[in-house]
Protein backbone atom coordinates (compact mmCIF):
# COMPACT_ATOMS: atom_id res chain seq x y z
CA UNK A 1 0.00 0.00 0.00
CA UNK A 2 2.61 2.43 0.31
CA UNK A 3 5.13 0.72 -1.31
CA UNK A 4 5.51 3.60 -3.96
CA UNK A 5 5.55 6.12 -2.01
CA UNK A 6 8.83 7.73 0.42
CA UNK A 7 7.18 11.08 2.14
CA UNK A 8 4.30 10.18 3.89
CA UNK A 9 2.15 12.28 6.38
CA UNK A 10 1.06 9.84 9.52
CA UNK A 11 -2.54 11.78 10.58
CA UNK A 12 -3.90 10.14 13.73
CA UNK A 13 -7.65 11.23 15.33
CA UNK A 14 -8.00 12.51 18.54
CA UNK A 15 -11.58 11.30 19.09
CA UNK A 16 -12.84 7.56 18.66
CA UNK A 17 -9.69 5.99 17.52
CA UNK A 18 -7.73 7.41 20.08
CA UNK A 19 -9.84 6.21 22.63
CA UNK A 20 -9.73 2.67 21.56
CA UNK A 21 -5.65 2.93 21.34
CA UNK A 22 -5.86 2.59 17.48
CA UNK A 23 -4.74 6.27 16.27
CA UNK A 24 -3.64 7.98 18.77
CA UNK A 25 0.06 10.03 19.76
CA UNK A 26 1.45 6.93 20.79
CA UNK A 27 -0.22 4.35 17.73
CA UNK A 28 0.80 7.16 15.77
CA UNK A 29 4.66 6.93 16.45
CA UNK A 30 4.71 3.60 16.68
CA UNK A 31 3.59 3.04 13.61
CA UNK A 32 6.12 6.03 12.55
CA UNK A 33 9.03 4.12 13.87
CA UNK A 34 8.18 0.87 12.28
CA UNK A 35 8.20 1.70 8.86
CA UNK A 36 11.27 4.03 9.10
CA UNK A 37 13.26 1.12 10.29
CA UNK A 38 11.62 -1.28 7.63
CA UNK A 39 12.93 1.41 5.13
CA UNK A 40 15.89 3.52 4.55
CA UNK A 41 14.35 5.66 1.73
CA UNK A 42 11.54 6.46 3.56
CA UNK A 43 10.55 9.96 5.22
CA UNK A 44 7.55 10.25 7.95
CA UNK A 45 6.20 12.99 10.15
CA UNK A 46 3.30 12.61 12.42
CA UNK A 47 0.46 14.92 13.52
CA UNK A 48 -3.35 14.94 15.28
CA UNK A 49 -6.37 15.81 13.82
CA UNK A 50 -9.33 16.26 16.39
CA UNK A 51 -12.06 14.72 14.15
CA UNK A 52 -11.33 13.26 10.99
CA UNK A 53 -14.92 12.77 10.29
CA UNK A 54 -15.31 16.59 10.41
CA UNK A 55 -14.24 18.32 7.40
CA UNK A 56 -13.73 21.59 9.11
CA UNK A 57 -10.95 19.97 10.98
CA UNK A 58 -9.22 17.68 8.21
CA UNK A 59 -9.04 21.60 6.12
CA UNK A 60 -6.31 22.78 8.66
CA UNK A 61 -4.27 20.00 7.39
CA UNK A 62 -4.01 21.17 3.75
CA UNK A 63 -0.56 22.78 3.75
CA UNK A 64 1.02 20.46 5.72
CA UNK A 65 -0.84 17.92 3.01
CA UNK A 66 0.82 19.52 0.54
CA UNK A 67 4.21 18.56 1.39
CA UNK A 68 3.61 14.85 1.40
CA UNK A 69 3.30 12.13 -1.62
CA UNK A 70 0.69 10.60 0.79
CA UNK A 71 -1.40 10.38 3.48
CA UNK A 72 -1.06 7.25 6.04
CA UNK A 73 -5.19 8.06 8.00
CA UNK A 74 -5.15 6.90 11.50
CA UNK A 75 -9.11 7.12 11.62
CA UNK A 76 -11.73 5.22 11.52
CA UNK A 77 -13.25 4.31 7.86
CA UNK A 78 -15.56 7.58 8.04
CA UNK A 79 -12.03 9.72 8.80
CA UNK A 80 -10.53 7.83 6.11
CA UNK A 81 -13.44 9.19 3.09
CA UNK A 82 -13.98 12.69 4.66
CA UNK A 83 -9.81 13.48 4.22
CA UNK A 84 -9.57 11.62 1.01
CA UNK A 85 -12.42 13.77 -0.53
CA UNK A 86 -11.07 17.07 1.19
CA UNK A 87 -8.08 16.13 -0.87
CA UNK A 88 -8.97 14.54 -4.31
CA UNK A 89 -5.37 14.64 -5.17
CA UNK A 90 -3.54 13.12 -2.90
CA UNK A 91 -3.31 9.40 -1.95
CA UNK A 92 -5.41 8.83 1.43
CA UNK A 93 -4.59 5.37 2.52
CA UNK A 94 -6.23 3.43 6.14
CA UNK A 95 -3.94 2.65 8.29
CA UNK A 96 -6.43 0.71 10.19
CA UNK A 97 -9.62 -1.67 9.68
CA UNK A 98 -12.41 -0.10 10.81
CA UNK A 99 -14.20 -3.49 12.66
CA UNK A 100 -17.53 -2.04 14.50
CA UNK A 101 -19.19 -0.22 16.87
CA UNK A 102 -18.09 -1.75 19.98
CA UNK A 103 -17.26 -0.63 23.61
CA UNK A 104 -13.92 -1.70 25.66
CA UNK A 105 -15.18 -4.61 27.71
CA UNK A 106 -12.11 -4.63 29.83
CA UNK A 107 -8.48 -3.20 28.94
CA UNK A 108 -7.42 -4.36 25.49
CA UNK A 109 -11.06 -6.30 24.86
CA UNK A 110 -13.46 -4.65 22.49
CA UNK A 111 -16.58 -6.38 21.62
CA UNK A 112 -19.29 -5.40 18.99
CA UNK A 113 -22.98 -4.16 20.34
CA UNK A 114 -24.73 -2.27 17.51
CA UNK A 115 -24.87 -2.77 14.21
CA UNK A 116 -26.35 0.63 13.48
CA UNK A 117 -29.09 -1.00 11.88
CA UNK A 118 -31.82 1.74 12.50
CA UNK A 119 -34.51 -0.62 13.80
CA UNK A 120 -33.69 -0.40 17.69
CA UNK A 121 -35.63 -3.54 19.41
CA UNK A 122 -33.72 -3.31 22.76
CA UNK A 123 -36.49 -2.42 24.48
CA UNK A 124 -38.04 -6.15 24.25
CA UNK A 125 -34.30 -8.20 24.48
CA UNK A 126 -33.45 -7.03 28.00
CA UNK A 127 -30.88 -4.17 26.63
CA UNK A 128 -28.91 -7.07 24.81
CA UNK A 129 -28.89 -6.87 20.71
CA UNK A 130 -29.64 -9.94 18.96
CA UNK A 131 -29.11 -8.32 15.72
CA UNK A 132 -25.81 -8.08 16.34
CA UNK A 133 -24.79 -10.31 19.45
CA UNK A 134 -26.03 -13.24 17.85
CA UNK A 135 -23.66 -14.51 15.40
CA UNK A 136 -27.00 -15.35 13.01
CA UNK A 137 -29.02 -12.09 13.95
CA UNK A 138 -31.82 -13.96 15.08
CA UNK A 139 -35.07 -12.18 16.16
CA UNK A 140 -37.07 -15.41 16.74
CA UNK A 141 -34.95 -16.70 19.57
CA UNK A 142 -31.57 -18.71 19.69
CA UNK A 143 -30.90 -21.31 17.35
CA UNK A 144 -30.21 -24.90 18.16
CA UNK A 145 -26.65 -24.59 18.12
CA UNK A 146 -25.52 -23.27 22.08
CA UNK A 147 -23.09 -25.40 24.14
CA UNK A 148 -23.38 -24.57 27.35
CA UNK A 149 -24.36 -21.42 26.97
CA UNK A 150 -22.04 -20.65 24.37
CA UNK A 151 -22.37 -19.44 20.77
CA UNK A 152 -21.78 -22.32 18.01
CA UNK A 153 -19.29 -20.23 16.16
CA UNK A 154 -16.93 -19.37 18.77
CA UNK A 155 -16.71 -20.86 22.79
CA UNK A 156 -15.53 -17.01 23.55
CA UNK A 157 -18.94 -15.59 22.16
CA UNK A 158 -22.18 -16.10 24.89
CA UNK A 159 -25.27 -17.41 23.22
CA UNK A 160 -27.11 -14.06 22.84
CA UNK A 161 -30.59 -15.49 23.29
CA UNK A 162 -29.51 -17.07 26.74
CA UNK A 163 -28.33 -13.77 27.95
CA UNK A 164 -31.65 -12.54 26.20
CA UNK A 165 -33.85 -15.01 28.23
CA UNK A 166 -31.96 -14.75 31.71
CA UNK A 167 -32.16 -10.37 31.64
CA UNK A 168 -36.14 -11.09 30.04
CA UNK A 169 -36.88 -13.23 33.39
CA UNK A 170 -35.32 -10.57 35.73
CA UNK A 171 -37.53 -8.15 34.33
CA UNK A 172 -40.87 -10.26 33.96
CA UNK A 173 -40.95 -9.97 30.63
CA UNK A 174 -40.49 -12.95 29.25
CA UNK A 175 -43.83 -12.59 27.24
CA UNK A 176 -41.73 -10.16 24.98
CA UNK A 177 -40.48 -13.80 23.51
CA UNK A 178 -43.17 -15.26 22.92
CA UNK A 179 -45.13 -12.25 21.36
CA UNK A 180 -45.30 -12.51 17.71
CA UNK A 181 -43.11 -13.49 14.70
CA UNK A 182 -40.27 -10.69 14.24
CA UNK A 183 -39.27 -10.03 10.79
CA UNK A 184 -36.30 -7.19 10.24
CA UNK A 185 -36.73 -4.57 7.98
CA UNK A 186 -33.70 -3.62 7.05
CA UNK A 187 -32.65 0.04 5.93
CA UNK A 188 -31.45 1.32 2.80
CA UNK A 189 -27.52 1.60 2.34
CA UNK A 190 -25.81 4.24 2.32
CA UNK A 191 -27.43 5.35 5.08
CA UNK A 192 -28.44 9.10 4.86
CA UNK A 193 -29.92 10.74 7.86
CA UNK A 194 -31.97 14.32 7.96
CA UNK A 195 -33.12 16.06 11.51
CA UNK A 196 -35.43 18.70 10.40
CA UNK A 197 -34.74 21.29 13.62
CA UNK A 198 -31.41 21.46 12.46
CA UNK A 199 -30.71 20.16 8.75
CA UNK A 200 -27.24 20.57 7.93
CA UNK A 201 -25.38 22.93 5.32
CA UNK A 202 -23.12 20.37 3.82
CA UNK A 203 -24.35 17.00 4.95
CA UNK A 204 -24.37 14.88 7.75
CA UNK A 205 -21.28 12.92 8.42
CA UNK A 206 -21.46 9.63 10.48
CA UNK A 207 -20.63 8.86 13.92
CA UNK A 208 -17.19 7.93 14.59
CA UNK A 209 -15.67 4.22 15.46
CA UNK B 1 -48.53 -43.93 0.92
CA UNK B 2 -47.27 -40.50 0.33
CA UNK B 3 -45.99 -38.32 4.09
CA UNK B 4 -48.59 -35.73 4.15
CA UNK B 5 -51.14 -39.04 4.06
CA UNK B 6 -48.99 -41.00 6.48
CA UNK B 7 -49.10 -38.17 8.77
CA UNK B 8 -53.05 -37.33 9.13
CA UNK B 9 -53.68 -40.99 9.02
CA UNK B 10 -51.88 -40.85 12.33
CA UNK B 11 -49.77 -43.80 11.33
CA UNK B 12 -46.07 -44.25 13.20
CA UNK B 13 -43.97 -42.04 10.78
CA UNK B 14 -40.47 -43.32 9.40
CA UNK B 15 -38.25 -40.62 7.86
CA UNK B 16 -34.91 -40.69 6.38
CA UNK B 17 -32.34 -38.66 5.57
CA UNK B 18 -29.63 -38.37 2.44
CA UNK B 19 -27.00 -35.25 2.17
CA UNK B 20 -26.30 -34.96 -1.23
CA UNK B 21 -22.68 -35.34 -2.93
CA UNK B 22 -20.35 -32.70 -3.10
CA UNK B 23 -20.20 -32.63 -7.10
CA UNK B 24 -22.98 -33.93 -9.62
CA UNK B 25 -22.68 -37.84 -9.53
CA UNK B 26 -25.46 -38.64 -7.98
CA UNK B 27 -24.92 -42.41 -8.77
CA UNK B 28 -24.77 -43.12 -5.24
CA UNK B 29 -27.02 -41.70 -3.85
CA UNK B 30 -30.01 -42.47 -5.96
CA UNK B 31 -28.90 -46.39 -5.32
CA UNK B 32 -29.34 -45.23 -1.23
CA UNK B 33 -33.19 -43.92 -2.51
CA UNK B 34 -33.74 -47.17 -4.32
CA UNK B 35 -32.46 -48.53 -0.47
CA UNK B 36 -35.02 -46.82 1.21
CA UNK B 37 -37.68 -46.61 -1.33
CA UNK B 38 -40.71 -48.01 0.19
CA UNK B 39 -39.47 -48.95 3.32
CA UNK B 40 -39.55 -45.14 4.79
CA UNK B 41 -42.93 -42.43 4.76
CA UNK B 42 -40.20 -39.43 3.33
CA UNK B 43 -36.58 -38.43 3.15
CA UNK B 44 -35.15 -35.68 3.54
CA UNK B 45 -32.54 -34.08 1.44
CA UNK B 46 -30.54 -31.66 3.36
CA UNK B 47 -29.49 -28.11 2.77
CA UNK B 48 -26.01 -27.97 2.79
CA UNK B 49 -25.24 -29.52 6.28
CA UNK B 50 -22.64 -27.50 8.64
CA UNK B 51 -22.62 -25.24 5.93
CA UNK B 52 -20.16 -27.43 3.64
CA UNK B 53 -21.18 -26.59 -0.36
CA UNK B 54 -22.66 -29.76 -1.86
CA UNK B 55 -25.37 -30.38 -4.78
CA UNK B 56 -28.76 -28.60 -3.69
CA UNK B 57 -31.08 -29.85 -2.15
CA UNK B 58 -34.24 -29.00 -4.40
CA UNK B 59 -32.58 -30.53 -7.74
CA UNK B 60 -31.92 -33.93 -5.43
CA UNK B 61 -35.82 -33.53 -4.21
CA UNK B 62 -36.54 -33.54 -7.43
CA UNK B 63 -34.75 -36.51 -8.29
CA UNK B 64 -36.78 -38.71 -5.71
CA UNK B 65 -40.50 -37.13 -7.00
CA UNK B 66 -39.45 -38.63 -10.01
CA UNK B 67 -38.71 -41.83 -8.65
CA UNK B 68 -41.60 -41.83 -6.80
CA UNK B 69 -40.31 -41.48 -3.34
CA UNK B 70 -41.44 -38.13 -1.59
CA UNK B 71 -39.29 -35.80 -0.29
CA UNK B 72 -38.93 -33.40 2.68
CA UNK B 73 -36.81 -30.52 1.08
CA UNK B 74 -34.58 -28.82 3.77
CA UNK B 75 -34.33 -25.09 3.66
CA UNK B 76 -32.33 -22.60 5.30
CA UNK B 77 -32.39 -19.01 5.26
CA UNK B 78 -28.21 -18.74 5.64
CA UNK B 79 -27.77 -18.44 2.27
CA UNK B 80 -30.95 -17.01 1.02
CA UNK B 81 -32.90 -13.21 1.20
CA UNK B 82 -36.19 -13.43 1.39
CA UNK B 83 -36.86 -13.40 -2.01
CA UNK B 84 -34.52 -16.19 -3.18
CA UNK B 85 -36.35 -18.41 -0.57
CA UNK B 86 -39.99 -17.50 -1.69
CA UNK B 87 -38.93 -18.31 -4.81
CA UNK B 88 -37.48 -21.10 -4.71
CA UNK B 89 -40.40 -22.23 -2.35
CA UNK B 90 -42.63 -21.74 -5.89
CA UNK B 91 -39.84 -23.32 -7.57
CA UNK B 92 -39.75 -26.65 -5.49
CA UNK B 93 -44.11 -26.52 -5.65
CA UNK B 94 -43.73 -26.87 -9.46
CA UNK B 95 -41.48 -29.08 -9.58
CA UNK B 96 -43.48 -31.48 -7.60
CA UNK B 97 -41.62 -31.22 -3.95
CA UNK B 98 -44.68 -31.16 -1.46
CA UNK B 99 -42.72 -31.11 2.12
CA UNK B 100 -40.47 -28.58 3.42
CA UNK B 101 -38.27 -28.70 6.60
CA UNK B 102 -37.37 -24.92 7.56
CA UNK B 103 -34.27 -24.58 9.33
CA UNK B 104 -32.17 -21.83 10.56
CA UNK B 105 -29.18 -22.85 9.45
CA UNK B 106 -25.36 -23.43 10.41
CA UNK B 107 -23.40 -20.51 10.69
CA UNK B 108 -21.12 -20.60 7.44
CA UNK B 109 -17.71 -19.80 9.84
CA UNK B 110 -18.35 -23.32 10.48
CA UNK B 111 -18.39 -24.86 7.14
CA UNK B 112 -15.43 -25.65 4.55
CA UNK B 113 -16.15 -21.37 3.12
CA UNK B 114 -16.01 -19.93 6.29
CA UNK B 115 -15.20 -16.31 4.44
CA UNK B 116 -18.98 -16.51 3.08
CA UNK B 117 -21.01 -13.76 3.80
CA UNK B 118 -24.47 -15.29 6.22
CA UNK B 119 -27.65 -14.43 4.84
CA UNK B 120 -29.94 -15.16 7.90
CA UNK B 121 -32.77 -12.53 6.53
CA UNK B 122 -35.31 -14.57 7.70
CA UNK B 123 -35.26 -17.77 10.47
CA UNK B 124 -36.73 -20.66 10.67
CA UNK B 125 -39.98 -19.10 11.94
CA UNK B 126 -40.28 -16.05 9.95
CA UNK B 127 -39.90 -18.75 7.29
CA UNK B 128 -42.62 -20.87 8.27
CA UNK B 129 -45.17 -18.28 8.83
CA UNK B 130 -43.88 -17.28 4.79
CA UNK B 131 -44.46 -20.77 3.99
CA UNK B 132 -48.16 -19.92 5.32
CA UNK B 133 -48.59 -17.03 3.19
CA UNK B 134 -47.62 -18.91 -0.16
CA UNK B 135 -49.96 -22.01 1.04
CA UNK B 136 -52.60 -18.59 1.03
CA UNK B 137 -51.87 -17.98 -2.57
CA UNK B 138 -50.01 -14.62 -1.10
CA UNK B 139 -46.41 -13.29 -0.74
CA UNK B 140 -44.23 -12.13 2.33
CA UNK B 141 -45.34 -8.32 0.27
CA UNK B 142 -49.05 -9.54 0.27
CA UNK B 143 -49.35 -9.77 -3.33
CA UNK B 144 -51.98 -12.26 -4.56
CA UNK B 145 -50.21 -15.51 -6.31
CA UNK B 146 -50.80 -17.00 -9.43
CA UNK B 147 -51.33 -20.66 -8.10
CA UNK B 148 -50.58 -21.03 -4.73
CA UNK B 149 -48.29 -23.79 -2.84
CA UNK B 150 -49.42 -26.30 -0.78
CA UNK B 151 -47.08 -27.37 1.77
CA UNK B 152 -47.02 -29.27 4.56
CA UNK B 153 -44.29 -27.56 6.96
CA UNK B 154 -42.15 -29.15 9.39
CA UNK B 155 -39.17 -27.37 11.80
CA UNK B 156 -36.89 -28.82 14.24
CA UNK B 157 -36.34 -29.10 17.73
CA UNK B 158 -33.34 -30.25 20.17
CA UNK B 159 -34.80 -31.88 23.11
CA UNK B 160 -31.22 -32.37 24.75
CA UNK B 161 -30.39 -28.52 24.83
CA UNK B 162 -28.10 -28.43 27.88
CA UNK B 163 -28.91 -26.24 30.06
CA UNK B 164 -31.93 -25.17 31.47
CA UNK B 165 -32.15 -21.72 29.82
CA UNK B 166 -31.36 -23.23 26.84
CA UNK B 167 -34.00 -25.95 26.94
CA UNK B 168 -36.99 -23.32 27.54
CA UNK B 169 -35.85 -21.42 24.90
CA UNK B 170 -36.22 -24.54 22.47
CA UNK B 171 -39.54 -25.01 23.69
CA UNK B 172 -40.85 -21.08 23.60
CA UNK B 173 -39.52 -21.55 19.89
CA UNK B 174 -41.03 -24.76 19.10
CA UNK B 175 -44.36 -23.05 20.65
CA UNK B 176 -43.84 -19.98 17.92
CA UNK B 177 -42.77 -23.04 15.37
CA UNK B 178 -46.24 -24.38 15.84
CA UNK B 179 -48.13 -21.25 15.90
CA UNK B 180 -46.26 -20.46 12.29
CA UNK B 181 -47.61 -23.62 10.62
CA UNK B 182 -44.88 -26.58 12.00
CA UNK B 183 -47.02 -29.47 11.59
CA UNK B 184 -44.37 -31.73 12.12
CA UNK B 185 -40.79 -31.66 14.58
CA UNK B 186 -37.90 -33.52 13.29
CA UNK B 187 -35.34 -33.84 16.53
CA UNK B 188 -31.69 -33.66 17.25
CA UNK B 189 -30.34 -37.19 17.98
CA UNK B 190 -31.70 -39.27 20.56
CA UNK B 191 -29.42 -41.63 22.47
CA UNK B 192 -31.36 -40.92 26.26
CA UNK B 193 -34.89 -42.00 26.08
CA UNK B 194 -35.67 -41.31 29.56
CA UNK B 195 -34.40 -37.45 29.28
CA UNK B 196 -36.24 -37.23 26.25
CA UNK B 197 -39.62 -38.79 27.67
CA UNK B 198 -38.86 -35.86 30.26
CA UNK B 199 -38.74 -33.43 27.05
CA UNK B 200 -42.27 -35.31 25.53
CA UNK B 201 -43.92 -34.55 28.72
CA UNK B 202 -43.06 -30.65 28.73
CA UNK B 203 -44.70 -30.77 25.29
CA UNK B 204 -47.86 -33.00 25.59
CA UNK B 205 -50.47 -31.49 24.15
CA UNK B 206 -48.99 -29.79 21.19
CA UNK B 207 -50.66 -29.90 17.89
CA UNK B 208 -48.26 -31.08 15.88
CA UNK B 209 -46.34 -34.30 15.14
CA UNK B 210 -43.01 -35.66 16.72
CA UNK B 211 -40.61 -37.50 15.23
CA UNK B 212 -37.57 -38.03 17.25
CA UNK B 213 -34.29 -38.25 15.39
CA UNK B 214 -32.26 -41.11 15.30
CA UNK B 215 -28.50 -41.17 14.10
CA UNK B 216 -26.48 -44.09 13.48
CA UNK B 217 -23.30 -44.13 15.42
CA UNK B 218 -20.69 -45.99 13.19
CA UNK B 219 -17.83 -45.82 16.50
CA UNK B 220 -16.74 -44.84 19.47
CA UNK B 221 -15.02 -42.48 18.35
CA UNK B 222 -17.78 -40.44 16.23
CA UNK B 223 -19.97 -40.55 19.47
CA UNK B 224 -17.09 -39.09 21.68
CA UNK B 225 -16.99 -36.63 18.75
CA UNK B 226 -20.85 -35.61 18.60
CA UNK B 227 -20.59 -35.10 22.43
CA UNK B 228 -18.04 -32.75 22.36
CA UNK B 229 -18.81 -31.35 19.18
CA UNK B 230 -22.77 -31.55 18.08
CA UNK B 231 -24.69 -29.51 20.30
CA UNK B 232 -27.81 -31.01 22.19
CA UNK B 233 -26.43 -34.40 21.22
CA UNK B 234 -25.20 -36.63 24.40
CA UNK B 235 -24.49 -40.31 23.97
CA UNK B 236 -24.26 -41.88 27.37
CA UNK B 237 -21.21 -43.61 28.06
CA UNK B 238 -22.98 -47.23 28.61
CA UNK B 239 -23.45 -46.74 24.60
CA UNK B 240 -20.05 -45.67 24.00
CA UNK B 241 -19.18 -49.29 25.74
CA UNK B 242 -21.47 -51.31 23.66
CA UNK B 243 -19.91 -49.98 20.71
CA UNK B 244 -15.99 -50.27 21.54
CA UNK B 245 -16.70 -54.15 23.04
CA UNK B 246 -18.74 -55.40 19.84
CA UNK B 247 -16.89 -57.53 17.09
CA UNK B 248 -19.13 -56.27 14.68
CA UNK B 249 -19.45 -52.72 14.61
CA UNK B 250 -22.23 -52.20 11.73
CA UNK B 251 -24.19 -55.08 13.57
CA UNK B 252 -23.80 -53.04 17.06
CA UNK B 253 -24.79 -49.56 15.07
CA UNK B 254 -28.17 -51.01 13.86
CA UNK B 255 -28.59 -52.67 16.97
CA UNK B 256 -28.77 -49.84 18.59
CA UNK B 257 -30.31 -47.80 16.30
CA UNK B 258 -32.87 -50.11 16.31
CA UNK B 259 -33.22 -50.41 20.01
CA UNK B 260 -33.74 -46.46 19.94
CA UNK B 261 -36.44 -46.42 17.35
CA UNK B 262 -38.37 -49.24 19.19
CA UNK B 263 -38.16 -47.15 22.42
CA UNK B 264 -39.12 -43.76 20.33
CA UNK B 265 -42.36 -45.79 19.09
CA UNK B 266 -43.95 -45.88 22.33
CA UNK B 267 -43.06 -42.01 23.46
CA UNK B 268 -43.77 -39.28 19.94
CA UNK B 269 -45.29 -39.82 16.66
CA UNK B 270 -42.34 -40.78 14.77
CA UNK B 271 -38.98 -41.91 13.83
CA UNK B 272 -36.30 -39.35 11.88
CA UNK B 273 -33.12 -41.91 11.28
CA UNK B 274 -30.03 -39.90 9.90
CA UNK B 275 -27.60 -42.66 8.86
CA UNK B 276 -24.58 -40.11 7.36
CA UNK B 277 -23.42 -42.30 4.67
CA UNK B 278 -24.76 -45.61 6.04
CA UNK B 279 -28.36 -45.64 4.18
CA UNK B 280 -28.32 -49.20 3.38
CA UNK B 281 -28.35 -50.14 6.81
CA UNK B 282 -31.59 -48.30 7.44
CA UNK B 283 -34.26 -50.73 6.09
CA UNK B 284 -32.30 -53.12 8.39
CA UNK B 285 -33.20 -50.55 11.48
CA UNK B 286 -36.62 -50.40 10.71
CA UNK B 287 -36.88 -54.56 10.33
CA UNK B 288 -35.50 -54.73 13.67
CA UNK B 289 -37.32 -52.03 15.39
CA UNK B 290 -40.78 -53.72 14.19
CA UNK B 291 -40.93 -50.55 12.12
CA UNK B 292 -41.81 -51.84 8.66
CA UNK B 293 -45.59 -52.94 9.11
CA UNK B 294 -46.37 -49.37 8.88
CA UNK B 295 -44.63 -48.44 5.71
CA UNK B 296 -46.05 -49.55 2.26
CA UNK B 297 -44.50 -49.90 -0.90
CA UNK B 298 -46.21 -47.78 -3.21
Amino acid sequence: MIAPYKRILILGCSTCTTVCSAGGPKECRELAESLVAGRGDLYVEQDMVPRQCAEKFVARFEGKVRDFEAVLSMACGNGVQVMAKRFPNKPVLPALNTEFIGIEKEPGVWTEMCRACGDCILWRTAGICPVTRCAKGLLNGPCGGSREGRCEVSKDLPCAWQEIYQGLKRLGLTDYLKSGVQIKSWAVHPGRLTKGDEKPKHGLTGVGV
Amino acid sequence: MGFRQALESEEFLVTAEIGPVKGTDVSALLEDVSVLRGRVHAINITDMPSSVMRLGSMAVCHLLTDMAVDPVFQVTCRDRNRLALQSDLLSAWVLGIRNVLALTGDHPALGDHPQARPVFDLDSVSLLQVIGQLNAGFDMAGKGLKGATDFLCGAVVNPGADTEDALDLQIIKMEKKIEAGARFFQTQAIYDLELFERFMKRVKGYRTKILGGVILLKSAGMARFMNKNVAGVHVPDHLIKEMVDAPDKVQKSIEIAARLAKGLKDLCDGVHIMAIGWEKMVPQVISEAGLSEGVQTK
